[in-house]
């Protein structure tokens, strides 16, 4: 491949210093960690590097970590492919569990717009500048985050199941 | 197509003369409905697929009188729900079936629309008998294209056995009550 | 707050209140779905219109959610597939597949080539199934019924192979870690070879119907129209990206299940419009046959249908009953105690629409931790409203069914 990891990770590391870290190799793609509040400019740097060239959002979504320390609950996942040289790269981006929110990337890649609707649906994440953050998925009506951890899966309403059955004691028995 | 053997749906019971046949008026109503039910397939996902398969050439419902697929629900006798409805679905189910003017039936095909299926979740109605009265039901997750054609049968035999004044009957009026229909 | 944020009949209200039309005409809102009959699933989409003619669009969509990722965090590994079938169920096959691939990735399990070739065959021949059905409703919805009729006892030979294989016709959940559940029977290769050989005249004829047909060639050409650019921008992958001209395809772009054996072509078109995608997926129908064909050639001799991975793949049930060791394994996978490393997986698959990608996050346990499908049709759909601007309301819908939009893969 053309493209190695390393010159990935010096060119960055040139660039934003200490706002990229954590460089390792997962299986086949390589990943790394960044400050969210250099999300923008980092993917931006991303894109346009002559050189990097990662022109193509594959895939953007965020995950939850109650256990983990409050400053990084929550975790944005962008999925980044270069197909000139094949190259895939992982960037994840923690962030504050008790006021989740990163800058927008609406304005870089036009089909991040829906992802980042779908990831504040599901975790109320807030993208600073998106232009339409509203829900997607779920009725507009609907207050909380169903993808977070302690969100259950069943609907605690219904009343086809009995729990105790089940083995368990919650909601509706 | 001379050989082509044409096979006729008997006529109810009653008494034959010379001239005249004599029968109840259910039955013939009932055989006029039973044998021209037009669909009106509300389909949402997997099961809508094989509802297609249903319709199309190789199993052909339109053997069973039900030809003209009427996607108003105005002119429709049949409302054919296949596939999961969420809770954001369900007032526009609900909605439909409210359009559809008497005599209507319900059929739910698949376990989504009769239970909710596979998906127990926050998002999905578990089962539409909860918006609307149903008729029949046809497992399966999808059903088989036969299932579907024999759900419609079942139907059949409903419709062709259903008084003329089931509609009027307080026994109705409670059902629809129950749904707060009207 | 954003103009956007107010529900679009409200925006659109304004509008129509503030403007005319050149001629002085008011505008209207128009409300398609999400029950349309020619919409072919739920969608929703409020229309701005002078006329006949499309201004503004803005889709609703999440009228089938049914949350497989919260479902997906609270099933064993293998209960998930049968959430994969649901997605995109004109292709299950093909989703199925790449959710065991990820699971092989995960686990570093290697899969025998012969399985890997039973697996080429059923994603081509699912493959198939998804263009078939997509064209052929296209065809319907410009207004010729006959293709749909002709083609679609096809599909049911397809249902017959797929039944053969593994029982089941439309949600197949097929395959196993490591491969597949039982061998495929002589049947199922009769059946493959027959539909090899009646397939290929039929399709043809199809296409003649079709691709030469002034109508629809009137309906097709310059309608919905997308630029390479804005297509990557928007995300598009697939057989509607390739129409627009750029040649990316996962199967060859990062082969899995060893497609990098065969010899096949990407076919491309030119302006991204309708007539393309159109053209681009009969001509994959095309290479997916001929795939299918290489893959039968090249078998390789015997019966392995699996790898030899006793953690992971269940034991026959005869063995079950006789046998102490096959009953632990068979009692461990089913209570989904077998060990799983912490790892994070992202694995695309060339699905009926684009790349369909599984992103994994374990943590060890019998569950993953988190689970992310990267489904095509929820990402290209955004750029819906944009494709229909300045179209007529009966473009809009054979847009629509060109895009393919599957509503199960794109409310998840």
């Amino acid at each position: 491949m053309a493209l190695e990891n390393t010159a990935i990770q010096e060119k960055l590391a040139a660039t934003f210093a200490g706002d990229v870290f954590n460089f390792q190799q997962e299986r086949d793609i390589f990943s790394f960690e960044i400050n969210a509040n250099n999300n923008t400019a980092i993917i931006l740097f991303l894109k346009n590097d002559p050189d990097l060239r990662f022109h193509f959002l594959t895939d953007l979504c965020g995950i939850h970590y109650p256990d983990n320390p409050v400053e990084k609950q929550f975790a944005i996942v962008y999925h980044m492919h270069n197909w000139y040289e094949n190259k895939r790269i992982r960037i994840k981006a923690y962030l504050n569990g008790e006021n989740p929110e990163i800058k927008t990337v609406t304005n870089i890649f036009l089909t991040s717009n829906w992802m980042e609707r779908e990831t504040y649906d599901f975790f109320g994440i807030n993208f600073i500048g998106h232009p339409q953050l509203k829900r997607i998925l779920n009725m507009d009506e609907m207050i909380s985050f169903p993808m977070r951890k302690e969100f259950p899966m069943e609907d605690g309403g219904r009343t086809d199941k009995d729990d105790r059955f089940f083995g368990r004691t919650i909601d509706n028995c | 197509m001379s050989d082509s053997k044409i096979k006729m749906v008997a006529p109810p019971e009653g008494v034959v003369g010379e001239g005249f046949f004599a029968t109840k008026l259910n039955d013939v109503v009932g055989l006029a409905r039973a044998n021209s039910l037009w669909p009106l397939p509300f389909a949402t996902s997997c099961c809508g697929i094989e509802f297609m398969a249903t319709m199309a050439s190789h199993y052909d419902l339109a053997r069973f009188g039900s030809e003209r697929v009427s996607f108003s629900p105005r002119q429709a006798d049949m409302l054919m729900v296949m596939g999961t409805i969420s809770k954001k679905m369900a007032p526009i189910l609900r909605q439909v079936y409210e359009q559809m003017s008497e005599p209507r039936w319900v059929i739910s095909v698949g376990a989504c629309a009769c239970s909710g299926g596979i998906f127990d979740t926050y998002s999905v109605l578990q089962g539409i008998d909860k918006v609307i009265p149903v008729d029949v039901y046809v497992p399966g997750c999808p059903p088989r294209p036969e299932q579907i054609v024999d759900g419609v049968m079942k139907l059949q035999e409903l419709v062709k056995s259903e008084s003329v004044r089931r509609r009027s009957s307080p026994e109705y009026q409670e059902l629809l009550a129950s749904y707060n229909i009207k | 707050m954003s103009e956007l944020l107010l529900p679009p009949e409200h925006r659109y209200a304004k509008i129509i209140k503030e403007h005319l039309n050149e001629d002085g005409n008011e505008l209207s809102i128009l409300n398609l779905g999400p029950t349309h009959p020619a919409t072919h699933g739920i969608f929703q989409n409020i229309l701005l219109m002078d006329g006949e003619r499309i201004i503004d669009a803005e889709p609703t969509i999440g009228y089938i959610h049914r949350a497989f990722e919260k479902i997906a965090e609270n099933r064993p590994f293998y209960q998930i597939t049968p959430l994969t079938d649901r997605m995109n169920y004109c292709s299950s096959p093909i989703n199925n597949m790449g959710w065991w691939m990820t699971l092989e990735k995960l686990l570093n399990i290697e899969v025998p080539k012969r399985a890997q070739y039973l697996r080429v065959i059923v994603m081509e021949l699912a493959r198939i199934t998804d263009h078939l059905i997509c064209n052929s409703i296209l065809g319907v919805d410009t207004g010729a019924y006959t293709g749909f009729l002709y083609v679609f006892q096809f599909r049911e030979k397809v249902y017959e192979i797929y039944e053969e294989i593994c029982g089941a016709r439309l949600t197949t959940n097929m395959g196993r870690i490591g491969g597949f559940e039982r061998d495929w029977s002589p049947k199922a290769f009769e059946l493959l070879n027959t539909f090899l050989e009646e397939f290929p005249p039929a399709w043809k004829e199809f296409e003649n119907l079709f691709e030469r047909n002034r109508i629809f060639i009137d309906r097709t050409v310059n309608v919905g129209a997308i630029s390479a650019e804005k297509a990557m921008a928007y995300g598009f992958t697939g057989p509607n990206l390739r129409a627009a001209g750029v040649d990316y395809d996962v199967r060859v772009a990062q082969p899995y299940s060893s497609y990098e054996d065969f010899d096949f072509q990407i076919p491309v078109g030119k302006s991204g419009d309708t007539y393309d995608r159109f053209c681009v997926r009969n001509a994959e129908v095309w290479e997916s046959l001929s795939i299918i064909r290489q893959a039968l050639e090249k078998m390789p001799a015997g019966n392995e249908y699996h790898a030899e991975v006793p953690d992971y793949y269940l034991p026959p049930k005869e063995d079950v009953y006789h046998n102490m060791e096959s009953l632990i394994y068979h009692f461990k996978i089913v209570m989904g105690e077998v060990p799983v490393p912490v790892a994070e997986i992202y694995h695309p698959v060339e699905g009926g629409n684009g790349e369909i990608g599984f992103y994994l996050v374990t943590d060890g346990s019998r569950t993953p931790y988190r689970l992310h499908f990267r489904r095509p049709c929820f990402i290209y759909y955004q750029a819906y409203p944009e494709m229909i601007k300045g179209a007529l309301l009966s473009d809009a819908i054979v847009i629509l069914s060109s895009l393919n939009v599957i509503a199960g893969e794109l409310d998840a």
